[in-house]
């Protein structure tokens, strides 16, 4: 059977916060060849570094553990998975609301999952206490009408 | 991040720079709150016009700076958003407690002109 990814890439980094500028820039860099919009960018760019963070602050509690992104490119979308082996989810859908956060002293917005799910097409969480969470978003990168000779 | 305390009328700004983060976000916070600790300033601006992103993390740190200058009697404002700042200020909602207020301290020179 074909494969429908054009393109495929891999990345594994430690939890490290000065590592979050790192994944998107380079997730975002990978983004390109779909010719994006500089709009289309920054939504990758912050939702990456959201699901990065989140992997970081609440699924490594800041310990060090690995965090792994697997980006799949087709004609006209990117997919992105953002995994880490932290401390999982409880309840995916309580995570999901608005303002909703598990650490406020931190003074954390609870906005994180809100800013994944409006700025990219699609967001899903799988998640399993003890063992880790897996993001998956995609992103539509609308193409110019083509146009004929 | 560039510091400007204008004794006259009181006002702190911080001229923020690059992409505002969760790791960059903790040291803005460090010397944000030291500032505003040993001046008590009755208004704090953020500038961001040369802020070229900004996540979650970055709102959090604005409402924390924001509950902080509140808490000493202050006001705090925000100022030159670009339009992808803007995007992540508007889903979070905290433009409703925070102001963006242009013009309120356009250059270094006209700074003492400000009120
Ligand atoms: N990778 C993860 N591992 C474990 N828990 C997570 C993970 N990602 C999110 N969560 C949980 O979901 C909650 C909501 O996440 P979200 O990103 O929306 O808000 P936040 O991180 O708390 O705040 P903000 O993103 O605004 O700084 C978190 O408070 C945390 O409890
Ligand atoms: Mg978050």
């Amino acid at each position: 059977m074909k494969n429908v990814y054009k393109n495929e890439m891999k990345l594994e980094f430690l939890s490290k916060s000065c590592n979050e500028n790192f994944a998107r820039t380079t997730v975002a860099a990978f983004a390109t060849q779909l010719d994006p919009t500089i709009e289309e960018i920054a939504d990758i760019k912050t939702a990456i570094s959201e699901a990065v963070t989140n992997s970081i602050i609440h699924g490594y509690e800041n310990t060090e553990g690995t965090i792994y992104i697997y980006c799949k490119l087709t004609d006209d979308y990117i997919e992105i998975q953002i995994v880490d082996n932290g401390k999982g989810i409880e309840n995916i859908e309580e995570a999901k609301k608005p303002l909703f956060s598990s650490k406020p002293m931190l003074e954390r917005a609870g906005m994180g999952f809100t800013i994944m799910e409006n700025f990219m097409d699609s967001m899903e969480i799988e998640s399993s206490v003890g063992k880790g969470t897996k993001v998956t978003l995609k992103k539509v990168i609308k193409k110019d009408a083509p146009i004929k000779a | 991040m560039q510091v400007q305390y204008i004794k006259k009328n009181k006002m702190l700004i911080f001229k923020l720079t690059e992409e505002i983060d969760h790791h960059t976000s903790e040291k803005i916070r460090k010397r944000a709150d030291y500032e505003i600790e040993i001046h008590i300033p009755k208004k704090v601006v953020f500038d961001l016009e040369n802020v070229t992103f900004m996540d979650s993390s970055g709102i959090g740190m604005i409402i924390g700076r924001y509950k902080l200058v509140s808490l000493f009697g202050g006001t705090f404002v925000i100022t030159n958003v670009n339009k992808i700042v803007k995007k992540t200020l508007e889903m979070s909602g905290i433009l409703k407690i925070i102001q963006i207020e242009d013009n309120c301290c356009i250059g270094g020179n006209n700074i003492e002109e400000c009120v």
